[in-house]
């Protein structure tokens, strides 16, 4: 891959759940060209032998144990809900 | 009256209130006064609650009368970026999504800041979501620089910077995902200081780029800043990358007699695209720090190049994800125009999100899709270890680098228009959240237009207090620091 | 054409942890909508997650049970994709680096008959990996209504290699596969609650034929037994589509346990890109041979391996230990009378257990861990029969108060009376004579040589000892007087 790959900005906005309006996707398909036109300097570096960094000082096993505390009443955990019904979250029917 | 406290510092303003000269109640009718002043010119606020804040002040003024002030901060007002959760206020990230948002929760700083007796004043304004160098990203408008309204204040954290520089609070948080804290300190004049990653936690942080992002002061003065990061540093429990480490006495430590550092100059950060006066400001700092017997060396960040494009992908990869949450269905803006579920998240987050966010949304979804993984995010990742390489080889010689903070002065509103040009804004910041280095900015002179200009020093991993000495030995020989902008 | 199954199985196992996997708000079923959600849960803006160590401790459990290789090192990935029941719109699982590689479940399949054991065989397993539950959509007229309770549950996912070849060995694996998480109390199973869930892939092909068949995925198999009729289903309905000369596309489909029948999910059939990468907010998990081996010591013996023990160690029928195996207190409770009675009894200790503590369990609908009765009780009536202390019907009497009471048996046969009476009493003799006297006819045909005339006897003398006489006794008793008479 030498040079920018074409972008789907439609599968990748589905991907997203963004609805782009055609403005938009105009708009971004380009500013995304520039953006990784500018990336492609990256595949000069030589990563052969590198480890990729996912943490800048990474250690393990970081946990809790297993004790139960206290959760949020169900007021305040639907306080920020667009709509409620039967103390639970609702939505339009979700259709599997 | 307003003024006289308004420009006070932490420091000072403790003595005063542990001395009975000055209540918290006054303190924060001065401050809110100010505010009421300023702001509308500067609009670095999003809301502030002058009754709870009050109610806060009052508390304090009872604990001292009752003998039980908890220490510098007690009284002290300390805004917050509004991407930092406090319980029962709104936290929008000045975001159209979260417009009505109310946290049900606090963040670890909050409560830290609490349990010091802090008076928590205001939520203060970003670009949406942290993406951002100007604040003009912002739903609810972009906030000005108080030295020259026509400015922008830089950004994201640019109304935590902002609303420090115009007197409207004592000293503030912000977050620095590639330099938000750094770059607004410089442009609008005063310190910001991005610790280690790690040091403070992300818990009730709004997520940017997880493996960026920190919590940090910005303050009048690098003591100020001192203060303040011994009060929010430290393990927490609540956030697995916080980091296990001894948190000393940040303001002793900064406070204490100079030492001959060696200061490392890094050449690839002095040239194309650099402003001559901020040029000019830094090489002045460089001789300063020579002039009292620090080593000035120069040394080289070879992969200095890399680090616009390795940030961009490893933040926007982990931005999309992270703001996958924000789809109108257990909180946040829920659009009216969706009859089915999928529509439902199109165009909540269509309308939810500005055009920045969805930018960088898009951006990381793709280098994260099918058959790109490896070609952007994981080679980001391994370029990413070799900027680290970089650094940690430089501190084999150095104990700090020396920097411009950001290339240029507060530039004009609508000025950069096109995403590039903004994305260059930080260039010399972004290395320190790759290697997850702290790094402080200090205002270290002025444009002869009046535009603050600011210097950046970079130190070693969870050596904070090093870094705080480095930067108060300067702050101690200058008075940058003591000039404010006239708001008109 | 003869056709033959290739079935891989995923199961989802739910840890039975206190908290959540990646917070700490209790986990629990059956509770009040949205009773079990924190800011974590609900992924408020500015949530972190934090690990919870006990569900990493069920999981390399597990795996050291199922004779997987546990990683050194393994790490965490966000799985993306947007559901209303994912709060995150990002579910935390393992990509590349699961904590589990390998191992294998042994199965057994059905026998040629109900008391011969079937064939074994070993389904290798690709991997286990840790991760969170989603919430629970409850579906109504034009909305769906969610409740957050179940979401971040830690689970794990079981995922076999397609190696198992019918809806038969599926139902073995499941069975298999319950037994040992329930034994070594990872999970309660419990497939109504969710406990356990199954997906199935499957295809079928030519027999002889090594290219795989393109293969359908099962959704919604909410118990054993509709796997296994899902799984058959699905296997004739791909040959009949063969058959007609059509061909079998690649797709979910959702089979529905009471009608039997299966329809596809549509909206699944996008191509689904999970944009995987490694979570930043969580560390990666370091496992040493210490605390491998500190689990190990916790693993429960495997129901097969406890089973071979049983036919070598006791010798016991196939009959007895295929009843004991699967449940792992009956077996200890059957180890401990055992060990109280001596080996020589397992047998006998065996019968008690597998019919009349197992009858006596159904009727008073309770664990075995409630029962008063305790095995060495067990192991004491095993005792008083063998030593003649007690008949055998009697003993099933005493059984019964045993398992009311929990008193002793020796205590109960004793309050009740029934001890078999002594040997050599006046009252035996006594009871024979009057039996000979009031049986003329018997005694001339035994005086003429008909051995079994004798029995005529023992009736009576049954009838006044009520039972308790020793028929060998009362066979003794009655030869000495009838040979002086
Ligand atoms: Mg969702
Ligand atoms: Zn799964």
């Amino acid at each position: 891959m030498s040079s920018v790959p074409h972008i789907d900005i439609d599968h990748v906005a589905k991907l997203a759940r963004l609805a782009l309006t055609p403005a938009e996707k105009e708009d971004f398909s380009r500013q995304l060209g520039d953006v990784l036109r500018h990336i492609e300097q990256l595949r000069r570096v030589d990563v052969g032998a590198v480890e990729p960094t996912a943490h800048a000082f990474p250690v393990h096993n970081v946990w809790a144990a297993d004790e139960p505390q206290d959760g949020l009443p169900v007021a305040a955990a639907l306080r920020n809900a667009p709509a409620q019904r039967q103390n639970m979250v609702a939505v339009p029917k979700v259709v599997e | 009256m307003a003024d006289a406290v308004c420009f006070q510092t932490i420091a000072v303003l403790a003595d005063r209130l542990k001395a009975g000269e000055l209540s918290a109640v006054e303190l924060m009718q001065a401050v809110i006064a100010r505010t009421r002043a300023v702001d509308p010119m500067v609009k670095a606020f999003n809301t502030c609650d002058e009754a709870d804040a009050l109610a806060q002040a009052r508390a304090s003024d009872a604990r001292r009368a009752a003998g039980q002030a908890r220490g510098l901060l007690d009284g002290i007002p300390v805004g917050l970026k509004d991407v930092i959760a406090v319980r029962d206020q709104p936290l929008t990230a000045s975001s159209r999504m979260l417009a009505d948002f109310i946290s049900p929760y606090d963040a670890t700083v909050t409560q830290r800041l609490k349990a010091a007796g802090a008076v928590l004043w205001g939520r203060l304004n970003l670009d949406e979501f942290a993406m951002g160098s100007s604040t003009e990203n912002s739903a609810f408008g972009p906030t000005r620089n108080p030295w020259d309204l026509t400015r922008v204040p830089g950004g994201s954290s640019g109304g935590s910077a902002a609303a420090l520089a115009a007197g409207a609070v004592t000293a503030t948080l912000g977050s620095d995902t590639g330099g938000s804290i750094r770059q607004p300190a410089a442009l609008c004049g005063v310190v910001g200081l991005k610790p280690s990653y790690g040091l403070v936690s992300r818990y009730g942080l709004v997520a940017y780029a997880s493996s960026l992002d920190q919590i940090g002061p910005f303050a009048r003065t690098v003591e100020d800043a001192a203060i303040l990061l011994g009060a929010i540093a430290g393990h927490d429990p609540l956030d697995s990358t916080s980091f296990r480490t001894d948190i000393p006495d940040y303001r002793a430590v900064a406070g204490a007699a100079p030492r001959p550092w060696r200061i490392g100059i890094p050449k690839e950060y002095f040239g194309e695209g650099l402003d001559s006066e901020v040029a000019e400001a830094v090489q002045r700092a460089i001789a300063f720090y020579q002039s009292v017997g620090c080593e000035i060396h120069e040394v080289s960040l070879p992969h200095t190049s890399y680090c616009l494009d390795t940030y961009y992908i490893i933040a926007t990869a982990e931005a999309s994800s992270n703001l996958a949450r924000y789809d109108g269905i257990r909180y946040g803006h829920r659009s009216r125009q969706a009859d089915d579920i999928v529509g439902l998240y199109e165009k909540s987050r269509a309308e939810g999100f500005g055009a920045e966010v969805k930018r960088r949304i898009i951006l990381g979804t793709y280098v994260l899709s099918s058959g790109y993984y490896d070609a952007y995010y994981l080679r980001a990742q391994k370029v990413r270890t070799l900027i680290r390489q970089d650094f940690l080889q430089a501190y084999g010689q150095v104990d700090a680098l020396l920097t411009p903070t950001s290339p240029v002065p507060a530039f004009k509103l609508g000025e950069k228009s096109d995403p590039l040009a903004m994305y260059l804004c930080d260039i010399y910041t972004i290395g320190a959240n790759l290697a997850g280095l702290p790094a402080i900015s200090v205002p270290c002179g002025f444009t002869r237009a009046g535009l603050p200009v600011g210097l950046q020093l970079i130190g070693r991993p969870f050596q904070e207090a090093d870094l705080l000495a480095i930067a108060r030995s300067y702050e101690q020989a200058h008075d940058w620091h003591r000039r404010y902008p006239t708001i008109r | 054409m003869n056709y033959e199954a290739v079935i891989g199985l995923e199961v989802h196992v739910q840890i039975k942890t206190r908290s959540k996997m990646f917070s700490r708000v209790a986990a629990g079923y059956g509770h009040e909508p949205n009773t079990l959600t924190d800011p974590v849960v609900l992924a408020l803006p500015g949530v972190l997650p934090v690990m919870n160590r006990a569900a990493l401790d069920a999981a390399i459990k597990a795996g050291l049970m199922l004779g997987c290789e546990i990683a050194p090192v393994c790490k965490w990935d966000r799985k993306q994709y947007f559901y209303p029941d994912s709060p995150k719109n990002y579910q935390i699982s393992q990509y590349d680096q699961p904590i589990c590689l390998g191992g294998a479940v042994e199965i057994e399949l059905p026998g040629p008959a109900r008391n011969v054991m079937g064939e074994h065989r070993t389904i290798p397993l690709t991997r286990i990996h840790l991760e969170e539950d989603v919430g629970k959509l409850n579906h109504g007229a034009g909305e769906s209504l969610i409740d957050f309770n179940r979401a971040g549950t830690p689970l794990m996912e079981i995922v076999s290699e397609p190696a198992l070849r019918s809806a038969e060995e599926a139902f073995a694996y499941l069975t298999s596969l319950r037994a040992l998480m329930v034994q070594g109390g990872i999970s309660d199973c419990d497939m109504e609650k969710g406990q356990l869930r199954c997906d199935a892939n499957i295809s079928i092909r030519p027999v002889g034929e090594r290219k795989l068949g393109t293969k359908v995925e099962l959704k919604n198999l909410n118990s054993i037994a509709f796997v296994r009729d899902g799984i058959g289903h699905e296997i004739r309905r791909q040959i009949a589509v063969l058959e007609r000369g059509g061909t079998i596309v690649q797709e979910t489909r959702d089979y529905d346990g009471q009608t039997g029948a299966s329809q596809s999910l549509r909206s699944k059939e996008m191509a689904h890109d999970y944009r995987y990468f490694p979570d930043p907010d969580l560390m990666p998990v370091k496992v040493d041979e210490a605390w491998k081996a500190r689990l190990k010591a916790e693993c429960p013996e495997l129901p097969f391996d406890r089973q071979r023990r049983y036919q070598t160690q006791y010798q016991l029928p196939y009959t007895l230990t295929s009843v004991l195996i699967w449940d792992r207190p009956l077996a200890e409770f059957f180890e401990a009378a055992v060990a109280a009675a001596g080996p020589h009894k397992a047998q006998a200790v065996g019968n008690w257990i597998i019919n009349d503590l197992l009858r006596e369990l159904g009727q008073a609908r309770i664990a075995l861990a409630e029962v008063k009765v305790k095995p060495g009780a067990v192991a004491a009536l095993v005792e008083l029969v063998e030593n003649g202390v007690v008949l055998t019907n009697a003993a099933k009497e005493i059984f019964v108060e045993m398992f009311a009471t929990g008193d002793a048996p020796a205590a109960i046969a004793e309050r009740r009376g029934l001890k078999v009476v002594p040997t050599d009493t006046d009252e035996l003799e006594q009871w024979c004579r009057d039996a000979i006297a009031g049986n003329a006819k018997a005694l001339a045909e035994f005086k003429a040589g008909k051995d079994s005339a004798i029995n005529a006897f023992k009736g009576p003398v049954m009838k006044s000892a009520k039972g308790r006489a020793d028929p060998k006794q009362v066979d003794a008793t009655l030869r000495r007087l009838l040979a002086d008479s």
